[in-house]
């Protein structure tokens, strides 16, 4: 599969486009065959391992299919009952309503607002101070998933540190995992993941020329101004990236509930991914679970089009 | 300007006590891990350790509790970053040197792939597992963490081949050298920073995922600390805090190394932009 280098764009491998000549048919869909030839295992693997588990969630959540037993073998094809049974079922609607909260709270909100808060105030600051708290809000986003549940567990638990500070000023403790289970998560989750947003804004926000900045002061606009007039209109498409893909992250946790509350108590804090689990592994309803994850999946499927669509003049 | 450094000193003095104020929030939850870790009698409230121990990590470096998941840890994320980053490097290749009809729509699909909540569709990639076979088997659960971190790694890998002058492949064809050879003799020699960047990324998400092999493998043998780790202390109601925080630290400490060095080669612009300072 020798290529000649004349039918190479030379100049610039991405944006600009040089149509190829065709030189007769056979011979181009041959090369075009050999130069596909190294996106096989690529399409192959997420052909079996991506698409399949979409593809059978999306047939596995039109049949009766159980964890164990006979229906596990020979699931009967129930059409879309577990649709009709998921819409008319309160615990669903009930898990859609906590995982609505907990993305937009969490994510839409929490992370995205601290995460820009930091990271205007990590240009501002001297920077032994902002290399350290830098350090430590990206250390509970690097650490592994499960080690940051469990040290939030301690955290929240009835003996645990937070109640120990609020008795240290004369408050008294709070039962958070069992009292408030979604607002521990909540907080549990954008204690996690701001860094990411911050990240996400630290670049964007060094993108910004000092001399705009130093022109609106001159023009006495306030700090206050300045940002809301002349930074975030700036940075604006940051935002709409960085909020597509905190919401795109935050609808997928799991571990992050599970250890602190498993859920609970009842079903305070069940998520959708939760949800499904649950129903497949614990009730062993694997048909209506993947139905659960399947609209889970299109939810996510939504965004994520958006967020490609925002992106689109960047590939293009 | 004379005028706008008081002004400025001002602005950073109050940003410092804002971002400390931030930064306590963030520090006491690390550094509870850190202290019961060393305290002979940890709770699940922070505290300085009345004296110092190491038997919390003594007690857990046991075959059965550390080595074993920690070796299957490092099977699974090492397989994974190997099989990702060998893959990716060859989808890169043709996606970045030939200007081909449908290459657009196949990058718009492996960046929606990308976003997609993967953890949601557990329970059918469960259902399909059982399926094919494939329940329990480390290789499987290998194909599909590849696959999941796919679509990332053909986009970061794209990138890099982009940053690569064609003029050096130029001189290797006319030499005679294959496309696949000037891949592999020129271009991969070329982007190793790059390559190396992908591997740690895909490694550390895998190391530290738990829901998939939660979820996928169901011999202890063949579970991963993330797993090791919730089934012996999330399910133990009795919990061993100082053990359970030895251990995160034994399970933490190889990811914060990896995060470092790629912080290095990448010159700080590592995962999502890098942080200043």
């Amino acid at each position: 599969m020798t290529v000649s280098t004349l039918e190479l764009d030379s100049s610039a491998p991405r944006g600009s486009s040089a149509p190829l000549r065709p030189r007769g048919r056979g011979k181009d869909a041959a090369r075009t065959a050999g130069r596909l030839l190294p996106l096989t295992p690529a399409i192959a693997l997420m052909g079996v391992f991506l698409a399949g588990p979409i593809g059978y969630a999306l047939y596995g959540s039109l049949t009766n299919a159980t964890l164990s037993g006979y229906r596990a073998v020979n699931p009967d094809f129930v059409g879309i009952d577990n649709y009709t049974r998921l819409l008319s079922s309160g615990a669903f609607w009930q898990s859609a309503l906590l995982t609505l909260v907990f993305v937009l709270t969490s994510a839409v909100i929490g992370q995205n607002a601290l995460g820009m808060f930091l990271a205007v105030l990590i240009e501002k600051a001297p920077k032994p101070v902002s290399g350290v708290v830098g350090a430590l809000v990206v250390g509970a986003w690097v650490m592994p998933e499960i080690v940051a549940a469990f040290a939030l567990y301690a955290f929240f638990s009835t003996n645990g540190t937070l109640n120990a500070v609020l008795q240290l000023f004369g408050g008294s403790s709070v039962t958070w995992l069992i009292s408030f289970p979604l607002l521990a998560v909540i907080l549990a989750n954008i204690w996690r993941g701001t860094a990411f947003s911050m990240m996400v804004y630290g670049a964007a926000l060094a993108e910004v020329p000092p001399e705009v900045h130093e022109a609106a002061q001159i023009d006495g606009a306030g700090p206050l101004q300045r940002f809301f007039r002349i930074t975030l209109p700036m940075v604006r498409r940051a935002v709409a990236t960085n909020m597509m893909l905190v919401t795109l992250q935050t609808l997928g946790v799991f571990t992050l509930i599970w250890v602190m509350t498993a859920g609970g108590p009842g079903t305070r804090s069940t998520t959708l991914p939760l949800l499904a689990f649950q129903e497949a592994f614990k009730l062993s309803q694997v048909g209506y679970g993947t139905a659960i994850a399947t609209v889970t999946l299109m939810v996510g499927a939504i965004f994520a089009v958006v967020y490609v669509k925002v992106l689109k003049p960047e590939v293009d | 300007m004379a005028l706008a450094s008081p002004r400025k000193r001002g602005t950073a003095i109050a940003a410092s006590i804002a971002l400390v104020v931030v930064g306590v929030t963030f520090f006491v939850p690390l550094a509870w891990i850190v202290l019961a870790s060393v305290d002979p009698a940890a709770t699940v409230a922070i505290g300085i350790p009345s004296s110092l121990t190491l038997d919390n990590f003594t007690t857990v470096l046991t075959p059965d509790l550390t080595f074993v998941p920690l070796w299957n840890s490092l099977v699974v994320s090492g397989g994974t970053a190997l099989v990702t980053v060998l893959i990716a490097t060859l989808a890169a290749y043709p996606l970045s040197r030939y200007q081909m009809r449908w290459n657009k729509s196949f990058l718009y699909t492996v960046l929606f792939a990308s976003c997609l909540p993967i953890t949601a569709v557990m329970v059918p990639v469960y259902a399909l597992f059982v399926a094919l076979g494939l329940l329990d088997s480390l290789p499987g659960t290998v194909m599909f963490l590849a696959a999941t971190s796919l679509p990332m790694a053909i986009w970061m890998m794209k990138n890099f081949v982009d940053s690569v002058p064609i003029s050096l492949e130029e001189a290797a064809w006319v030499d005679g050298a294959s496309a696949m050879q000037a891949l592999f003799r020129v271009v991969v020699p070329l982007m190793r920073p790059g390559i190396s960047v992908v591997f740690i990324f895909v490694f550390t998400q895998a190391w530290g995922n738990f829901f998939v092999p939660f979820v996928l493998l169901l011999d202890p043998d063949k579970q991963p600390a993330a797993v090791s780790i919730y089934n012996f202390f999330g399910v133990n109601g009795a919990i061993a805090y100082g053990q359970l925080a030895a251990f995160s630290v034994l399970y933490t400490l190889p990811v914060l190394f990896l995060y470092l060095l790629v912080q290095r080669l990448s010159g700080g612009f590592a995962l999502a932009g890098g942080v200043k300072g």
